[in-house]
């Protein structure tokens, strides 16, 4: 018995012997919103995802010292490639992840091919990452604008919704939202009546609603985000749109949105996410714990996908032992995701991570049950219906191969 | 109601700068020299991209100020000239092929003629109401590139773009390289700032401002000489946001929304507005605090307006401007 | 149907309608910075923050104290009114004093408080902010008592350019706080019950709280106009508006008069807010963009003219009403073409007087 454990005891001795030497030191930028628009999905709650995704994965007992840093890009694209550019540069930063809002995302992604780090995004929607603009160097995690289109587009279709309208607002985040979702709704057998350019940003979308209404269409898309999607979902429900029967579709709808709004004015949304808090026990723990450390909120799928992807990054760190940028693209690429907030997934050549995606229905004021019981699971959407196939991204990476 | 003189005038050194005149002569020789010096030893003590950022700010501070300081009128809407420059040198670096160099004048071309029809427009009135003009036209600005993505890129903005090759031969990727290029365009941006300011025709610019019956009944076409200004003033914003455009490889909405505008008057107001050297001074101050404090999230913009006010109550002269009354010599 | 160019006349006539209920808007907020302007001679930067500040406060009185609408629409401009009259008091009008001390010790005693109520006791930025207006306000209250003798406010328009850097800054300063305080995605607030619903009008349905905008905003801009150009209280601020120095010898007090106005007029502001917060997103960059639209109307109705500015704001909401309906992309620059071109024509606006 006692030979047992001193043997035991020299085999642990022995491994972090091994552990100590293989010591390596990564630093983590978060790199999102803090003030602005997207404060709420992404901000300092991505921070904490963070932080948790570390404290989680022991990186410490395993010879990993991290690092996290952070900072705030506003929503400008200079602000964050200045940023991107000076941790690259000077302060060592060998990972950047979050950063929400498809023009910075852009930005970053350029510069971090130019200096061969590593890009974790989770917070932004353009689908151009995994597609014409994919480099080695970016992993696209939580969604993107394809996910959202097939999710509510295609759902929305298949429950009879089949003649659409669109509000589009007028730049190219919401052309790409409406097109999208276009070839989604014609692909399943529906059909758009028209559409109209809403100035961005809107106050008042009443005038475009009452053409939306006159189109006698069945659904209105509502491509836009952020406050004109507030707007717009706040004033249909005064105009007494959805009450006569037309059903609205948020195609980028956060679950901070929906408490923006209130139960009262949202009831009834329809919209595609790929984490929810509520979705099953691992998913609660994770954000219980999250919420006593975030001022009581829960985590936004943003957040979710800081703490999946920073776990992902870990594990290959740990496997390979090495902090090399094409290693580690290499073998993040090979193994399989496995984390408790989205499930076990892949992520693919053009670095999308391919994971499922889940439609949701606001519930009605009288369902919830509390503070953040928010939505219903109308229908579950697997990764190979959700995201754009691989063929069709036109990705270099993909026709090299 | 004394609509026009914007209070440059109790800021500008005109009373002194008679007295001491051969004495400041040789001061700003020597400011020169020693800023060409700093100029060129900077890059070994601090980060090259940031001291680009500041040298493209303050050649954008030193512009406004030319209208301001020395023309003595407020435009609340010169980000419309830095961001519609810097989206011109980004299309044609990009998607022509152009050098930098004639990027850079292609944009400082189209600042000039949309300063000239923006000018011709606002000149027409003065003080208060030249600014909320000025601030309008800008606004036109913004939303034309908001909804013009095929030229502008929408709110992406127009990324990756090459920094190429100087006359098509020394390559800008290194950020040394590319920093001294920088630093020659501003260094001859504030000497050209420094001759027309002490030219005649910069003379009669500051008599319009501090008198402009005056100037008219002495035979001035007072009109045309701040169309003159403004144009210049216009060009020269061009130009610096031309360069940011090649430095940052990006021209996006931020240059040409409001707030720019606003961020160019706050570093011209905290370096001293009306002095030489104050938006030097200025933007280096702002550019740091955003750098350095962008941890800060909003708190960030909080420490902005309030810089704003305590300047604008108490601390009008801004920091060049104190010094100047200290040394008793204009700066 | 019969059709104007293309469009069902009964649809054009909805959107005119729509297009009267952003005029409301339009049409209050220029409103106060036209009274505000006509007095101070400074173009107010903070109308926006504050407008954004009536629609949070109704949202505070709602949720922490219980009190709907109408309450808020009672409470919200006068409690938005007073942080106007502080601001006024200890910096706007300091501008012309040759006397710094009494702004300077407003600023850092607001400064002193916020940090102390925010970092030491942990409050909320909002109760911090209105904890350090107060401190502030007496401060510089005593003060201007201490030193009365020595401080000569120097009468009439000093440098107004610097009033629309002060207000400048003071709503970048207002608006951060908010951003800080409560993110940016905004905060529900429901119609009042008893304005929902709707009246079908055939043509279209009209929500009744739509209705209830344009009423309200009529009659307060009316009720503006009937006591600034009929009363004896509006004869004096025309008085002032003219000469001050020459009212203040007939006895009338011109700088409490110019503190009145300012808090009246950041109190439209204020209703608007409050009237807005129902249909619009509560957040706290709600007023950043709208106000440069109305500082468009300002300018193209004349800066200063109380009736140019009533009728300007609810012709241009007409007109952006209609750009939607035949050109919805052009319905965010129509205003500011608008004013290029009564500027080349009338370089002092519609209802302006020459300079």
């Amino acid at each position: 018995m006692k030979l047992k454990s001193l043997l035991v005891a020299c085999a642990i001795a022995a491994l972090s012997a091994g552990a100590a030497q293989a010591q390596v030191s990564v630093k983590i930028g978060v790199l999102n919103d803090r003030s602005g628009l997207y404060a709420d999905i992404s901000g300092e709650g991505s921070v904490i995802a963070a932080r948790m995704a570390a404290e989680d994965f022991k990186a410490k007992e395993k010879g990993i010292n991290v690092e996290i840093v952070s900072a705030d890009h506003q929503n400008k694209p200079d602000v964050g490639s200045n940023i991107a550019r000076q941790w690259y540069d000077n302060e060592g930063v060998d990972v950047i992840m979050d950063v929400p809002t498809s023009s910075v995302a852009l930005a970053v992604n350029q510069i971090t091919k130019d200096k061969n780090k590593i890009f974790i995004n989770s917070g932004a929607a353009s689908s151009d990452l995994t597609g014409p603009q994919c480099t080695p160097n970016t992993v696209h995690w939580t969604y993107d604008t394809v996910m959202l289109a097939n999710g509510t587009g295609g759902a929305m279709v298949k429950a009879g919704g089949d003649t659409w309208f669109f509000l589009t607002a007028d730049y190219a985040f919401g052309h790409a939202l409406e097109r999208d979702t276009t070839a989604v709704v014609v692909k399943n057998g529906g059909k758009v009546l028209g559409s109209v350019k809403t100035p961005f940003p809107g106050q008042d979308f009443s005038s475009f609603l009452l053409q939306a209404q006159a189109s006698k269409a069945k659904v209105i898309g509502l491509a836009n985000a952020g406050g004109d999607t507030i707007n717009s979902i706040k004033q249909a429900g005064e105009f007494g749109i959805t009450q006569a029967g037309q059903k609205l579709a948020g195609l980028l709808v956060f679950s901070s949105d929906v408490k923006a709004l209130g139960l009262q004015t949202a009831q009834g949304l329809v919209l595609t996410e790929s984490f929810y808090w509520d979705l099953n026990d691992q998913t609660r723990e994770f954000s219980k714990r999250f919420a006593a450390r975030n001022n009581g909120k829960m985590p936004t799928m943003v957040q979710a996908g800081v703490y999946a992807g920073l776990l992902h990054y870990l594990k290959a760190v740990e496997a390979t032992k090495s902090k090399d940028t094409a290693t580690i693209m290499a073998k993040m690429k090979e193994m399989p995701t496995d984390d408790p907030l989205f499930g076990k997934g892949t992520i693919r050549v053009d670095g999308r991570k391919m994971h499922d995606a889940y439609l949701f229905e606001v519930k009605k004021p009288s369902e919830s049950k509390g503070e953040w019981d928010l939505y219903k699971l109308i229908s579950t959407i697997p990764a190979e219906q959700a995201f754009r196939p691989l063929d069709q991204g036109n990705c270099p990476l993909v026709k090299k191969s | 109601m004394a609509d026009g003189a914007v209070a440059a005038s109790d800021v500008g050194a005109t009373e002194f700068a008679l007295r001491e005149r051969r004495d400041t002569g040789a001061l700003h020789r020597a400011i020169f020299i020693g800023l060409a010096g700093l100029l060129l030893v900077a890059p070994f003590l601090a980060y090259p991209v940031f001291l680009m950022k500041v040298l493209c700010f303050a050649l954008f501070a030193l512009a406004f100020n030319l209208l301001l300081g020395y023309g003595g009128l407020l435009s609340f809407g010169h980000a419309a000239y830095f961001g519609m420059a810097s989206y011109v040198s980004a299309y044609t670096a990009k998607h022509w092929g152009m050098t930098p160099e004639l990027a850079i004048l292609l944009g400082v071309a189209v600042a000039a003629l949309l300063g000239t029809a923006f000018g011709a427009l606002a000149i027409r009135r003065q003080g208060i109401y030249f600014a909320m003009i000025t601030l309008a036209l800008a606004q036109m600005v913004y939303f034309f590139s908001l909804q013009t993505p095929r030229f502008t890129g929408g709110e992406d903005g127009i990324q990756a773009v090459p920094r190429g090759k100087l006359f098509g031969l020394l390559s800008l990727a290194d950020d040394r390289i590319l920093y001294y290029v920088v630093a020659a365009i501003f260094f001859g941006g504030l000497l050209l700032i420094y001759r027309i300011i002490h030219s005649p025709f910069g003379q009669v610019c500051k008599a319009i401002r501090d008198n402009e019956p005056r100037a008219i009944s002495l035979g001035y076409r007072a009109n045309q000489y701040k169309l003159a200004v403004f144009v210049l003033s216009a060009s020269l914003a061009g130009l610096a946001g031309a360069t940011k455009a090649i430095v940052f490889q990006l021209a996006s909405l931020t240059d040409v929304h409001w707030t720019m505008s606003g961020e160019v008057v706050l570093m011209t107001l905290v370096g001293g507005m009306g002095t030489v050297f104050g938006p030097i001074a200025g933007a280096l101050v702002i550019v740091a605090m955003q750098n350095y404090l962008a941890h800060l999230g909003a708190w960030v913009t909080i420490i902005q307006g309030v810089i704003f006010v305590v300047c604008v109550l108490v601390f009008r002269e801004g920091i060049v401007g104190v010094i100047a009354k200290r040394v008793k010599q204009p700066l | 149907m019969t059709t104007i160019l293309g469009v069902p006349t009964a649809a054009l006539f909805g959107q005119l309608l729509l297009g009267l209920i952003n005029g409301s808007f339009y049409a209050i907020l220029s409103l106060g910075l036209a009274v505000i302007f006509g007095l101070l001679n400074i173009i107010n930067f903070t109308h926006g923050a504050q407008y954004m500040m009536g629609a949070f406060v109704a949202w505070m009185l709602l949720n922490w104290a219980g009190l709907g609408y109408w309450w808020a629409l009672l409470i919200a401009p006068i409690a938005v009114g007073i942080t106007g009259v502080i601001l006024e008091r200890n910096l706007i009008s300091q501008l012309a004093s040759n006397d710094k001390i009494r702004s300077l010790l407003f600023v850092i005693s607001a400064i002193l408080t916020f940090l102390l109520c925010y970092v030491g006791i942990g409050w909320s930025e909002g109760t911090s902010l209105a904890a350090a207006l107060l401190v502030g306000a007496v401060f510089g209250a005593v003060w201007a008592h201490v030193a009365r003798e020595r401080i000569s406010t120097a009468e009439g328009h000093v440098d107004h350019l610097y009033g629309l850097l002060l207000t400048f800054g003071l709503a970048l300063i207002i608006q951060g706080l908010f951003r800080n305080a409560y993110g940016s995605s905004g905060l529900p607030y429901q119609i009042p019950r008893e304005l929902t619903g709707g009246q079908n009008f055939g043509f279209m349905f009209m929500p009744n709280y739509r209705g209830w905008v344009v009423v309200a905003s009529l009659v307060v801009c009316l009720a503006t106009w009937f006591v600034i150009e009929k009363t004896r209280l509006g004869a004096y601020l025309r008085a002032a508006t003219e000469n001050p120095t020459l009212t203040q010898a007939f006895g009338i007090n011109v700088p409490r008069l110019v503190t009145i106005t300012y808090g009246f007029g950041v109190g439209l502001a204020a209703l608007a807010g409050v009237l807005a917060a129902p249909i619009y997103s509560v957040n706290p960059n709600m007023g950043a963009d709208l106000i440069i639209v109305v500082f468009a109307v300002v300018v193209i109705g004349g800066m200063g003219s109380i009736l140019g500015s009533i009728v300007t704001g609810f012709g241009l909401g007409l007109i952006e009403g209609l750009t939607k309906v035949f050109y919805p992309e052009a319905s965010s620059t129509v205003i500011f073409i608008i004013m290029a071109i009564v500027l080349l024509i009338k370089p002092a606006g519609l209802f302006g007087r020459a300079a």
